[in-house]
């Protein structure tokens, strides 16, 4: 929020001029019949994408030459708001002339591009961008059908953020490697959400499966446990000084039984270890002895040595050992 | 020829209020809270206000009218302080509404849920509006409000005020009504029905934007909203916006004399503009039945065409209407009333609303009538719906997806 945001634009106002003179005047409105196609020689593909329900529906025609696999003619019909309209106008155009195998890779983005008056000016407001989206989506659907293919066979990844066409692997990736922190950096490194933001978090003008808030989340989760398995592997390694406080403890306690205890119980004592502390040059492990070891002249003398140095050569030599 | 059919949203301010307001900028200035004469110069003026927003709305002596910002503030006033004064203070935790209401009473509701208090979004029928037996179903001994509107902005339908009134008389709840869109549009007597406060707004009735006024029944208590200088008998703090005053006085009082000829008149050519369009055009139909809508109000869907894209149609010719669209709006949320009638899910989508003045001519009518078929043909050409050619054997479309 700030001055620019107080009056809020007129939502009209942010359609480029291509947008409004296509909503007035879309050129490839209309049908293709079967007629037409069979006098041609041609294979008619009819899509539909959307639903009147949704508040937004597109019907994709194709007349597609089988020799050469070329979309010879490309019309559409539309249920929706104009920048529908002037969307699916641009992407029936985009298609005419290519083969199909070309048309597939006709993104929203290109749709979208094709409709600015100026190359860094969208074409129209964020809210708006889910209008090309669905071009994108019926081209693909009228591509599977002519090819025979499922429509998914050309969705490489799962999609997040559907206006930037960024999907979820490279998310991952980049969170992971950038070990990117907050939702702005994620939109900075990647365009996800700087749109439509409706799959930054739920709430926003469209349900989504995949919200960068719960990616970022699961990223970092997944990261913490990698670093957690990387000290647990380092500790199974016997890398004293990386394992976690945990992992010390049953280290320890390892040493104790394998190679202490015994002669203090023979003795008739014994200890136990009460806590941990790391600081960056000993690490100081707090024992209480039990029994008669409390009173013997020793433990603070030959006995603690003893363990201390058990400890130092089987663990670390940061370890120091202080009887409470 | 530019027609306005949007009066629902705001409306012109009759030049006859304006005339009234001028005197109070540049020649009457002074602070009505001074002692000197330039103060209390303006007192005639406001006191005249007053009694023609008691006159008009049926108010009696013993009640207070508060002049505020605007129906939200009103709106927000009586929410929020019932929760203060019945919750937060008391030992009530409840607020039944209706799931139409206006973002003003909705938001605050959310905003008390957060705090929390339990609301009821009580839902609506095919006709738009909430029973009082349904009413009565909600309320308990917890409950401290009942705030439903006296008459919807999208539809025009009138609620059973008299009848849900009494029922919270009955339960001893206090009733609160949103009446931005009954008052200087239908009879609003506040002798006739039990109402403890009612919110109203200038800019609707062809007053000026920016006041508004609270009615609370018997001078009741309720905590102030805005604290300061204790004007308006310490109700409400502010300055006292004279011309603005001025102007909603004198609206109201232009809006509620001969109303019942101003209401046939306007309804004349609503009927006519409705009958023309429902004759002309297949597969549309109008929400709610005409004898207990406002009279100025069509809400009209129209299958095939979404309703921003006819929108857009009419404001290339010159007319201004609005639509419950979900794509109209900036967040893309469907729209409330639309769902909450929600027979057809459709009609969220193809909802247009033209909402007529007394200013609205017969010319206007007539114009409104050729642009509006014209318009609705043009999309119908351009929509899937009305296509011929069917989709190749598996192209038809899944049910919405993950997109809407």
């Amino acid at each position: 929020m700030a001055k620019n945001d107080l009056l809020g634009g007129s939502l009209w106002d942010q359609y480029s001029n291509k947008v409004t003179t296509l909503m007035n005047n879309p050129h490839n409105q209309g049908e293709i019949t079967q007629e037409e196609c069979d006098s041609a020689g041609h294979t008619l593909i009819v899509a539909d994408f959307g639903a009147e329900s949704c508040g937004d529906a597109v019907r994709l025609y194709w007349a597609v030459d089988p020799q050469t696999d070329t979309i010879v003619a490309s019309k559409f019909k539309s249920f929706g708001c104009g920048t529908a309209i002037a969307s699916s106008d641009m992407m029936a155009q985009l298609c005419i002339g290519k083969t199909v195998q070309e048309a597939v890779k006709i993104t929203n983005i290109d749709v979208e591009m094709s409709l600015r008056d100026t190359p860094d000016v969208p074409a129209v407001p964020p809210q708006k961008m889910h209008c090309s989206v669905m071009a994108y989506d019926v081209i693909k659907k009228a591509a599977g059908l002519y090819l025979g293919v499922d429509e998914a066979s050309f969705e490489e990844e799962i999609i997040v953020c559907e206006c930037a066409r960024v999907s979820l692997g490279t998310l991952r990736e980049v969170i992971k490697l950038n070990d990117l922190k907050t939702l702005e950096q994620v939109t900075d490194y990647t365009k996800a959400g700087g749109f439509c933001k409706s799959c930054i978090k739920p709430g926003g003008h469209e349900a989504r499966e995949y919200y960068l808030v719960d990616i970022l989340s699961d990223v970092r989760k997944e990261m913490d446990e990698e670093k957690m398995r990387a000290a647990a592997d380092a500790g199974i390694h016997g890398n004293f000084e990386t394992m976690t406080l945990v992992q010390k403890i049953k280290a320890i306690d390892s040493i104790v039984d394998e190679s202490i205890r015994q002669f203090l119980i023979m003795d008739g004592g014994n200890m136990e270890v009460i806590d941990i502390k790391d600081s960056p040059d000993y690490i100081d492990v707090y024992i209480r002895y039990l029994g008669a070891c409390s009173g013997c002249a020793s433990s603070s003398t030959g006995t603690l040595y003893a363990i201390e140095a058990t400890l130092k050569e089987k663990l670390s030599q940061k370890i120091r050992v202080l009887p409470i | 020829m530019n027609v306005y059919l949007d009066n629902n949203a705001t409306t012109m301010v009759d030049p006859a209020v304006y005339e009234a307001m001028i005197p109070f900028f540049s020649e009457v200035y002074g602070n009505p809270n001074s002692l000197h004469r330039f103060g209390t110069q303006s007192h005639p003026a406001i006191t005249q206000a007053i009694n023609q927003t008691y006159k008009a709305i049926g108010a009696s002596d013993n009640d207070d009218i508060v002049f505020t910002s605007c129906a939200t503030e009103a709106n927000n006033w009586v929410l929020q302080s019932v929760w203060i004064d019945h919750i937060l203070h008391g030992d009530k935790n409840h607020i039944v509404t209706t799931e139409i209401e206006h973002p003003s009473v909705l938001s605050t509701c959310k905003f008390l849920e957060d705090q929390g208090v339990k609301v009821t979004y009580l839902p609506v029928n095919d006709q738009g509006i909430v029973e009082a037996h349904t009413v009565k179903a909600f309320i308990t001994d917890k409950t401290a409000l009942v705030s439903i509107m006296w008459a919807n902005n999208e539809t025009g339908m009138i609620f059973p005020i008299a009848e849900i009134g009494e029922v919270c008389r009955q339960k001893g709840v206090l009733f609160h009504t949103d009446g931005v869109q009954a008052v200087g549009k239908i009879p609003v007597n506040l002798q006739e029905v039990h109402v403890d406060f009612m919110s109203m707004s200038a800019h609707k009735f062809h007053g000026p934007k920016g006041i508004g006024a609270l009615y609370i029944r018997d001078s009741q208590p309720l905590s102030p909203l805005l604290h300061g200088g204790d004007q308006m008998g310490g109700r409400r703090s502010g300055t006292l916006n004279v011309p603005y005053i001025v102007g909603m006085g004198k609206a109201l009082e232009l809006a509620t004399t001969d109303m019942e000829a101003k209401m046939s008149a306007i309804r004349a050519k609503r009927d006519r503009l409705e009958d023309a369009l429902l004759g002309t055009l297949e597969d549309v139909f109008t929400v709610g039945d005409r004898s207990n809508r406002t009279p100025n109000t069509i809400l009209i869907s129209i299958r095939g065409v979404e309703g921003e894209g006819m929108l857009w149609d009419l404001n290339t010719a010159l007319i201004g209407a609005s639509t419950g669209s979900a794509c109209a709006s900036e967040d893309l949320q469907a729209n409330s009333v639309m769902l909450a009638i929600g027979a057809d899910n459709e009609l969220a989508h193809t909802g247009i609303r033209l909402s007529l003045s007394r200013f609205t001519t017969d010319e206007e009518v007539d114009y409104v009538i050729d642009r509006f078929t014209h318009a609705v043909k043009r999309l119908r050409a351009i929509s899937s719906s009305y296509a011929i050619v069917q989709p190749t054997e598996g192209g038809a479309a899944a049910a919405c997806g993950i997109h809407h």
